[in-house]
């Protein structure tokens, strides 16, 4: 019975998950349409636009056949590992993308692992002082974190720490563990600060609805020690703030691309950005498939943990 | 612990954590501020993007407050300039998104049905999407221009405040005033327009504010990867990047611009917040 709802489970997320992947590549294939100006000197670039080369971008992309056709065509080459070649350099997109993941892949983790390392503390103590100054200013603090432009958070963080203070790097990424981590603090930080300001908000409000349950004013009257108190509020509050985190994994995932820029750090973001301003549309769509494939695996990965932390889940129909 | 500490204790978690008035009056005046440099900005400074070869780049000094930028250019002049894409944008965003999110808000959460279900997907769809990432994509790719950056964010904003708007219409589709409108007879746009929404439109407000706060830090966003405003406009984003290189020389070439952005958007998330909190207790009293 057990195995029969989680099966039906995992398999509807699933279908709907791939439902997502397929349309939204419906749209990424559709940006060479969006493209001002005809869609073989979108293709062509810097390329001379002799008879033998737009005969081969027309051949490459079946640009003799309907829109539908040209779609499957696409994507039965995308799912094969063949997404195009680059306008902009000739080279082949994927293994500039393989190349560029890494780096991309830890300034994300780090930034999450500061904003979860800090801001669920910061949330717990925030909601232990309720309504006093402490209170306030971490609330405030967190607001204004939400609302700043991790852009904009970077250059401050360069300015003070690395122009005036010369604690980290102005640029550069470093070589070896210790070295990448000390190039790659700021970055991290600026990354971490607005998602550290919405868990902190999150495990606040979740913290503070825990300790106001009739099971706390029981052990208080019981006499049990406040760390004790504390401790069975913390666990039952960090369910739902641990499947936030994961969350706001991919919206660090789109700030990446600010960081990144902000930063001169040669990652998938920059890769995006310039591909973007240079018109190269097949580095655009492979990056931003594979940026929708990664969000989708993990909004699934939030869901099922969802599901494990409450099983109540299982028995609703997603949406609802 | 004594019996009245847990008293005293559950009577303080009732209390919500305040917004303090100073922080208010404070975002009320940076806000206005804001609004005042954007809409006036022609007037108070017009010759901003006047160039000063001879001079180039100078730290602040009274007859340059912030200093200058490479080209000469008063760096507090040129943020005064920059308000008015930097500020009157998200406006246009916001009230856009909100005009959007209200009416399909309103009539999928009035007539329900299909109408609901197909807006919902709509919305979740929407949802999942990373804004700034396609906002990025489509409007680089679709030809840059501000025009083209403020569509793509108000298709992109409208489906939140429809959920909004949304939740609301449900949480007053069953009052008795909605039901004694429906059995006068009255037409269901009279009672969308004229009973219904006054008494949403409060909750849209509130929601608004949020939305300009992100909408700045989006159109922000786009502006300094060089999407959206032209090469040289003075808009906020675009300055910081450009004077970037500017960190050792003067700082606050960039600085400036930057600390805006921030002070803008905090100071709106601010009063946003205020307003919901406001809306909530009067909640409660009722």
């Amino acid at each position: 019975m057990n195995a029969r709802l989680w099966l039906s489970f995992v398999l509807r997320r699933l279908g709907a998950s791939a439902a997502v992947v397929l349309i939204l590549s419906f749209g990424i294939f559709g940006l060479l349409y969006i493209a001002p100006g005809s869609i073989v000197l979108t293709l062509l670039g810097t390329r001379p636009a002799s008879p033998q080369t737009i005969a081969a971008v027309r051949a490459e992309y079946h640009l003799n056949q309907p829109f539908f056709i040209q779609y499957l065509h696409w994507l039965d080459n995308a799912v094969h590992g063949n997404l195009g070649t680059s306008i902009q350099s000739g080279g082949r997109v994927l293994p500039s993308i393989a190349a560029r993941f890494p780096l991309t892949l830890e300034v994300v983790l780090y930034g999450s692992i500061i904003a979860v390392g800090a801001g669920i503390p910061l949330g717990i103590w925030a909601a232990l002082r309720r309504g006093r100054g402490t209170d306030q200013v971490i609330t405030a603090g967190a607001v204004a974190a939400v609302g700043a432009p991790s852009f904009a958070v970077g250059l401050l963080l360069l300015l003070v720490f690395a122009v005036d203070l010369n604690w980290f790097p102005v640029y550069g990424t470093g070589q070896g563990f210790f070295s990448t981590m000390w190039h790659l603090t700021l970055p991290a930080l600026a990354l971490g600060l607005a998602s550290m300001g919405l868990i902190v908000r999150f495990t606040r409000a979740a913290m503070a609805r825990e300790l106001s349950q009739d099971y706390i004013v029981f052990a208080q009257a019981r006499g049990l020690s406040r760390m004790q108190v504390t401790s069975y509020a913390l666990r039952n509050s960090l369910v739902p703030v641990l499947t936030a985190s994961g969350l706001i994994l991919t919206s660090t995932l789109s700030a990446t691309v600010m960081v990144e820029t902000t930063f001169a750090l040669p990652g998938l973001g920059t890769l995006l950005v310039n591909s973007v301003t240079f018109k190269d549309v097949p580095v655009v769509q492979a990056v931003a498939l594979l940026l929708t494939l990664l969000i989708t695996v993990i909004n699934l990965l939030v869901d099922v943990t969802y599901a494990l932390a409450d099983p109540r889940i299982l028995f609703t129909r997603h949406g609802e | 612990m004594s019996v009245a500490e847990v008293s005293v204790l559950r009577s303080s978690e009732a209390r919500q954590a305040r917004w303090p008035a100073p922080l208010v009056v404070i975002s009320l005046v940076i806000v206005a501020l804001g609004f005042t440099a954007a809409i006036f900005s022609s007037i108070i400074v017009p010759n901003a993007e006047q160039e000063n070869l001879l001079l180039g780049i100078s730290q602040p000094s009274w007859h340059h407050v912030l200093g200058t930028d490479e080209l000469g250019r008063d760096v507090l002049a040129m943020l005064i300039a920059g308000a008015r894409t930097s500020v009157l944008g998200p406006l246009v965003i916001a009230v856009g998104s909100m005009v959007i999110g209200n009416i399909v808000g309103l009539i999928s959460g009035y007539f329900g049905g299909w109408v609901d279900s197909l807006a919902m997907r709509w919305v979740d769809m929407m949802f999942s999407l990373p804004a700034l990432l396609v906002a990025i994509v489509v409007t680089g790719i679709a030809g840059s221009s501000y025009a083209v950056a403020l569509i793509v964010l108000i298709v992109l904003f409208s489906p939140g405040d429809a959920r909004v708007v949304r939740g609301a219409v449900l949480d007053q589709r069953h009052r008795p005033y909605i039901e004694a409108a429906r059995l006068s007879n009255l037409s269901s746009k009279r009672i969308m327009t004229l009973h219904l929404w006054p008494n949403i439109a409060p909750i849209a407000l509130a929601n608004g504010f949020l939305d300009f706060a992100f909408a700045l830090v989006s159109l922000a966003s786009l502006s300094f990867l060089g999407l959206g405003v032209g090469p040289g406009s003075p808009d906020w984003g675009r300055t910081l990047s450009n004077n970037m290189g500017l960190l050792q020389s003067n700082a606050w070439a960039a600085a400036a611009p930057g600390v805006a952005i921030i002070l803008m958007a905090a100071a709106m998330n601010v009063l946003g917040d205020w307003v919901y909190e406001r809306l909530e207790a009067r909640g409660l009293e009722q």
